[in-house]
This record gives structure tokens, sequence and C-alpha cells, in this order.
């Protein structure tokens, strides 16, 4: 499926959901309360078939987190961008990783450098850092003046 | 030609004729027990320099050349610096079976070396049941490697040490069977008997099937026995368990080391003796000539060279296999390697009745 | 932080494996449940290497950012190198002359190939077979000296700029490519006869860590570990970058899901490696090997996610840029990290030996997983 076709599908099947123009890929932005069930849309519904997660990460605004998803398909080779836009003061997403396996490391990564909670996640510990680190390091507001340089 | 027999011969005789037979008794005591110990030494020392180059060119290097001229010296730095080693007893651990076991099981080995024939007529004791004490004083090397796994004190080393007695226990069967194989045909244990039985073909030949088949399966049977590669799996499953001589360090690991090469050479000489015809040299029936030039070589040179060959042999399975894993070790012995040699015991029976052999 | 080693209330035994272990892919440390010698779960403790590369990388500008990639999977370095410099030019827009081209792709099959020959060494080490080691380290050395001419390095070669490569070739590459291709074609058999056909090796490796289509895609597999369960994801066919559309070379599957199948995935593509090589090394074509750029790059806004296939599998670069000299955010998807999710999976009901063999067979390198 080309990227128009996606974006009519994805049109009809998420209403809420808004199309950024980003990159090559179709991106879609969708509020975080209806995160699970959009995810289970995009995995089951078939035509999309996303079974596919290849990159899950967070990116830091500042004011707000954007969690960003990569999917693809296996079946059909199309590819997919969602966008979740998360507030500072409640960094907190329903877990995706009872649908997508590969999930458990990337949200447990996401929660060591960014803090984010990922609700019902079966093993939510951090990944990377020590389990008494204080502080989420990629972050924009990290503070580390002992083992950060600041250039 | 000076032989190894007229030495020994002569010193005997010196012995009984100056002193009285009591005195005489103790010191060729001395002198044997001094001898094996060199023996020991020195072919501890050999083998494991052969073991480092043969290691080096198969794996396309070069092995030890500093140290002297080729690296022959370099096994001597080796156990000297073992020597001046701090030798540390675990907290904990059950001091005297720590000390003990490598000592009981290089005792074991020394035990073993005593009717095995070097040249003709030179060797330690020519028992009657030869080849049966041979295995049986062998097989109490399980008890060494247990009691070192034991007082250890450490979970790894007790399973290293259990998993290597199951293995050594389960191919002393097959090498048993493979032993009786050839006593089948030569009718008695005494080793210099068997040696005599091949004055006209070695057992690999005259044996033709039966005994091959019992050649193949007892050199696999010996080189689990001596926990050598591929079934190293005790000792160099290092992820997890380093072997049940973890503990050990400086002049006790020397002697666990030298053992294990020590135990090489004896089932290496064993399997010489009853396969190879021990240092009987290389006879083709009734080729006079032939056989006149072969006996110009020293017996003590046949026997060395079939010996180092095995040895060799036993050393490229090392560096050419990958390991297996304890359960297909365990399932190679009982599934495959004990029914065939049943079948082949019977073979060599039925063989030997109808005189099938030459 | 780490659990209590001992024994859990079922009197199951929890070791540790690692983080310095003899049968060394780098610092992993694992903590295993057994039941007696069968494996109940296997938890993997990461970062004894993480150095918050993503972090540092925010404050380095775009010609800087791509070196640091070489030190994450060190075996892959070129190509994990052409992977940061394929996402600047995808924000930048510059087209790369075909003798850039040309030089990238044959570097990066090089790569791959000794990457593949380090894994087969260290595969066949932890099987217990020492010999082959020396075997694959010889014909390595062979490609790192043709590396060491060209990008005076041996092991992190910062040799990919946005824009093509840093330096021409040197003037012996081709002649000793040529002679490394004639030398690896008769060894690659020998490596069949010494590991691949060898009975003791493949019980070790048949019906060993089953990972089914349907796990590999969900745990996010990719590489020759899923490609060993039967799904096709090279991106070099997938989505092919440079000039890999007008290369003729298969992608290597198999069913069976096995350690076996992942093993002979490898096998075969360094055979297909060695095709490629052998296609481009007579036709690289003359003119520029680096396309005009500025000095200091500067990415407009956006967002621009490239993906590469490493020796691994699929690394991925996300660049996250507001326009300036240094990129917002940065994130590296390595391959490693996914495979390794999948250990516990597959590693299940199994021997502590068979822990070693699939561990050989995902061919992970622990600072690419921890970055």
């Amino acid at each position: 499926m080309n990227n128009d076709e996606l974006k009519l599908i994805l049109g009809e099947l998420i209403p809420s959901g808004t199309v950024v123009e980003s990159s090559e890929w179709v991106t879609l932005e969708i509020p975080y309360a209806e995160g699970k069930t959009i995810a289970r849309q995009l995995r089951f519904t078939s035509g999309l078939d996303f079974d596919y997660l290849f990159c899950l990460t967070c990116v830091d605004w500042k004011t707000h987190f954007t969690l960003v998803y990569h999917f693809s398909s296996t079946m059909h080779r199309h590819s997919l961008v969602i966008k979740i836009k998360l507030d500072h003061n409640l960094p907190e997403m329903a877990t995706v990783s009872d649908i997508w396996r590969t999930a458990e490391f990337h949200e447990r990564e996401v929660y060591d450098l960014f803090g984010i909670r990922f609700l019902g996640h079966p093993d939510l510990r951090r990944l990377f850092l020590t389990e008494d680190w204080v502080g989420w390091p990629l972050r924009k507001d990290y503070e580390d003046p002992v083992n950060m340089i600041k250039l | 030609m000076l032989s190894l027999e007229h030495i020994t011969h002569s010193i005997q005789s010196w012995l009984y004729g100056s002193f009285n037979a009591r005195l005489a008794l103790g010191i060729e005591f001395l002198i044997v027990g001094l001898g094996a110990i060199t023996l020991f030494a020195i072919l501890g020392l050999v083998l494991v320099f052969m073991e480092r180059k043969v290691a080096a060119f198969i794996q396309i290097r070069l092995g030890p050349n500093r140290v002297g001229p080729g690296g022959i010296f370099q096994t001597l730095a080796d156990t000297l610096k073992l020597a001046v080693k701090e030798g540390l007893t675990p907290d904990g651990a059950d001091r005297f079976l720590f000390n003990l076991a490598p000592f009981l099981v290089i005792i074991i080995s020394m035990l073993a070396l005593a009717p095995i024939p070097f040249a003709r007529g030179f060797r330690i004791w020519d028992i009657n049941i030869g080849v049966l004490y041979i295995t049986a004083v062998s097989s109490l090397s399980v008890i060494g490697i247990l009691m070192s796994g034991w007082a250890s004190n450490n979970k790894y080393s007790l399973l290293g040490a259990m998993r290597s007695g199951a293995q050594i226990v389960s191919y002393e069967l097959s090498a048993g069977f493979s032993v009786i194989s050839i006593i089948i045909f030569t009718g008695s244990l005494r080793i210099s008997d068997i040696v005599a039985s091949q004055q006209n073909g070695w057992w690999i030949f005259k044996g033709h099937i039966p005994a091959f088949i019992s050649f193949i399966i007892f050199i696999i049977a010996v080189t689990a026995e001596t926990n050598r590669a591929p079934f190293d799996l005790a000792e160099a499953e290092s992820e997890l368990t380093a072997g049940f001589h973890t503990e050990y360090s400086g002049m006790k690991f020397a002697l666990f080391f030298l053992s294990e090469y020590v135990n090489v050479f004896i089932v290496c000489a064993l399997g010489a003796t009853l396969y190879f015809g021990g240092w009987m040299p290389l006879h083709i029936g009734t080729w006079t000539a032939f056989n006149h030039v072969m006996d110009f070589i020293p017996s003590s040179i046949w026997f060395m060279g079939k010996t180092f060959s095995l040895i060799f042999l036993i050393m490229w399975f090392r560096w050419t296999f990958p390991r297996l894993r304890v359960d297909q070790l365990l399932n190679l012995e009982w599934k495959y390697l004990l029914p065939i040699s049943l079948f082949n015991l019977l073979l060599t029976t039925v063989i030997a009745i109808m005189g099938w052999y030459f | 932080m780490f659990e209590e080693v001992g024994t859990t209330a079922e009197g199951d035994l929890v070791i540790n494996v690692g983080p310095q272990h003899p049968s060394t892919h780098g610092v992993l440390h694992l903590i295993i449940t057994l039941t007696g010698e069968t494996i109940k779960n296997v938890e993997p403790h990461l970062g004894y290497i993480h150095r918050s590369i993503e972090k540092m990388c925010e404050s380095l500008t775009y010609r800087q950012f791509i070196y640091v990639t070489s030190r994450m999977d060190y075996l892959s370095s070129h190509i994990n190198n052409h992977g940061c410099a394929l996402c600047v030019e995808k924000g930048l827009q510059i087209e790369i002359p075909p003798r850039a081209k040309v030089i990238r792709v044959l570097m990066d099959e090089l790569t791959r190939l000794a990457s593949h020959q380090l894994w087969w060494a260290a595969m066949g080490m932890d099987i217990g077979a020492l010999t082959p080691f020396f075997h694959a380290f010889r014909e390595r050395e062979a490609i790192n000296d043709i590396m060491e001419e060209t990008c005076g390095a041996r092991l992190t070669m910062n040799y990919m700029v946005p824009g093509g490569v840093m330096v021409d070739l040197h003037p012996d590459f081709q002649k000793k490519v040529k002679a490394f291709i004639v030398l690896f074609k008769s060894k690659i058999d020998e490596y069949d006869e010494l590991l691949t056909n060898n009975t003791i090796f493949q019980n070790r490796m048949r019906g060993v860590g089953y990972l089914s289509k349907a796990d590999a895609i969900s745990y996010g597999c990719t590489g020759p570990t899923a490609r060993g369960s039967g799904l096709s994801c090279d991106i070099r066919k997938l989505y092919p970058y440079e000039i890999y559309d007008q290369l003729k070379f298969d992608e290597i599957t198999e069913v069976d899901g096995d350690c076996f199948a992942r093993y002979m995935v490898r096998l075969k593509e360094m055979k297909q490696s060695l095709s490629i090589i052998e296609q481009l090394i007579d036709n690289i074509p003359s003119g520029d090997f680096q396309a005009k750029t500025k000095a200091v790059l500067k990415l407009p806004k956006g967002e621009f996610y490239s993906r590469i296939e490493t020796a691994r599998g699929e690394f991925g670069v996300f660049i996250v840029s507001e326009g300036g000299t240094t990129p917002y955010r940065i994130k590296f998807r390595s391959p490693g990290f996914s495979n390794l999710s999948a250990l516990n999976h597959m590693a299940k009901g199994h021997k502590i030996g068979d822990l070693v063999a699939i561990m050989g067979t995902l061919d992970l390198v622990i600072p690419d997983i921890d970055r």
C-alpha cells in the first residue's frame, strides 16, 4: 500500500489521529489515551497488519514529550510512524509489549532514560543505569555537574 | 647391543651378589621407585611440550620457541613456576581430603605403570593378571576426582566432578570390553604373554575386523576416560564449571595436570601393547629378511614410537573436534558404544572359537 | 541492584554468567535460573558499557557524530558510519557521486565478510573447536591489511563522510582485493569441511534454540537471526540504497529457525558478499569520491530515518533536527538490542551448553546493544 492509500484507510479507522508531514512515511499523531486501542487496531486489522515494531523512542521537547513508534508490515511492506504527545507532568503511557514483544526492552530503555512510565509493563526497571540512579539522563533539563561536561 | 634387559639383569645380579636378599630387594624397591618418579617427571615435561607444539602446528602458529632452542625448556620453566606458586586451601574446604586428592591421583597413575613393558624384558612387575590390574587401578582415579570436587567447597567444582565421575565410570565399560576382545584372542591376562603372542604379527592385523572395531571403541573410550576433548566438558565448560580442579593452585595443581598427561601415556601404552604389539617389531608372517631388518631397531624405540603415535592421535582429536554436551556424551556411551562393544565381543568369541584369525 | 544469587524458593539454582566470561561477546551479564541442568529463565543485565552515546551526539556536529558509531558495533564500523552518513545526506538532500557509492558498497561488503569471519571463529571456540579460530583470523588479516592501506585503521575505520568517502582508494586496492577473492574462495570450502559437516557440531546445533517466524517478527529480530527463521528482512533487497538494486545477489533465508539454520545463513552470506565484491571490483567508476558539501553542515528542521543492513541486521539512525549544527535528538536502533530480547524465549528448556551455542548464533556485540 502506498502512502496515499494508507492515509485514507487510517483516516477512516482512526478518526482521532492527525496526519503530520514529517518524513517519507505516513506520520500519524494520536492522543495518548487511545494509544492502546489504536495499537491493537494497527496490529490486527487485516490490510494493515503492522506486525513489526522496529523503533520505539522518545524526544524531549522541553514543554512536552513525544513518543515515536516506527511500524512496518512484513506482509504488505508498508511503514508507519506514530507519534504520541505526553505532558511533562504526566509522563505515562500504556504499554504495547503484549502486542509486540520487542517493546519490552524498548520501553524499559525509554523509562530508564526519560522517566516515562509504561502502565502494564511486566517488568519496568531501569535497563542500562543502576537501580539507584537518580534522574532521567536524556531529558533536556538533566543536570549532573559531576559526570556531564557541557560544551 | 646394550639392551635395557641386560642393564636390569646386571644390576640385579650385582645387588643379590653383594647384599643379603632382603636388603637387595629393598634397594631394588628404592631404585624402581626413583625410576618411576623420574619417568613421571620426564614424561610430564615431554608430553606438555608435545601438546603445545602439536596444538600450535595444527593452529598454524609456532608454539613456544623462546625458552631454550626451539622452546624445549618451556615446560621446565612452567614447572618451576608452579612449584613456587602459593598453594591456597579455600576457606571451609575439607583440609584433609583437599590435600589428599592430588596425591591419590598421582599415586594411582604411578601404580598403573607397573606391568607396562617398555622394552624386551624391561618392566617393573609382570603380574599374571596384568591387564586386569591396569584396568582396576585406573578406575580408582574416580575417587580422587570426586574427592577433589567435594572437598573444594565449591558448587561448580562439585558439578564438574560429578559430571566427570559419571563420564569416567560409563566409559570404563566400553574400554573394558575392548580389552577383553584381545584377551579372548590371546587367552592370557599376563602382558608378556600378550606381547609374545604378537610375534608373527600385531593383533590389529591378525584379529582383522573384530580387533579393528575394538580398537576404534578403545580409542574413543580412553579419550573420554582421560577427560580429553572432545569429551572435556568437565574442565572446559568454563562459563560455569571450571572443573574439579578449580580451587587448586601451585604444586597440587601441577600434580593434577601432570597426572592427566601420564594417564594419557598409560592408556596409549596399553593400546600399543594390546593392539600394536608393545615392544614387538613389525613382523610380517614369514618374510624372514624383512623381520631381521625390523629386529635391528631396539625394542624400546618400537614401544615409544607406537605409544607416541597414539598420543599424537589423541592430541589431534583435541584440536579438531568441537565438544560434546554432557547428555550427548552419555548417550554416545550407553546407546551406541556399549551395544557395539557387546556385539563385537560376541563376534570375537565366535571367530576365536572357529579359529578364523591369523 | 542485582538479584540475590543463590537459590529460589523452589530450590532452583540462580547463577551468574558474566559480565566477564571466556566465550566473550562483550560484557554481557546473564542471570540464569536453573532446575538441575535445564534453564528456566535467562535475564540479561545490560549497561556495563553504556556510554550515553545518544546524549553525547546532541553536542557533536553532523560531521563528528558519525564516527562515534564505529565504537558501537566495532565489527561493522564502516556499515554503521555509512548508515549515519546516509541519514545526514537524506537531510541535506545531496547526490553522491557514483564512484563514492561503489567504494562505499565495497567497503561495506568487506566489513560484512570480516565480521562474519570473526563470528565463525568465535562460534567454533564457543562450541569447543579451538582451531577454526586461527583459520578465520588468518583470512581476516587480509581484509584488515586492505582496510589499513586505504583507511588507515584496522578496526574503527573513520572513512565515510556525508557526501562520499574521506580519501580515495589506495592504488593497490584493486590488486589486493582480487588476490583476496582468489584466496578466500578456496578457504570457504575449508570452513565447511572443518565445522559445518562435523557430526558433533551438527548435534550441538540442530534443534537448539528454535525461534519461529512469528516470534522473530514479534521480538523485532533482524538480520541473520530473523532470516534463519524464514523472515525475509534484508534491507539491501527490501529498501535498496546506494547501488544494491543494480547488483546480483541472493537474500539467504532458511526455514528451520534453529541454531544451525542461523549458522548456515551467515555462512552463505559470506559467499554472497564475495560475489558482490567480485562484481564491483573491476567496475569502479572514476570521478569524484566526495560530493561538495559545506564545511559546517546544518540539517533543515525535521525528522530523518535511514536504515542499513549491518552484519547483524538493521541499523537505524533517527535524527531529529531543529535546524542547528548539532542534532536535537539522535536515536540509534541497534540490531543486537532486539535480537537479545529473544534470547530468553529461545533458551528456555535447554541445557547450559546450548545457551552458549544460541548466544553464538545471535552474534551479539554488546557495545552495540548498550550504546
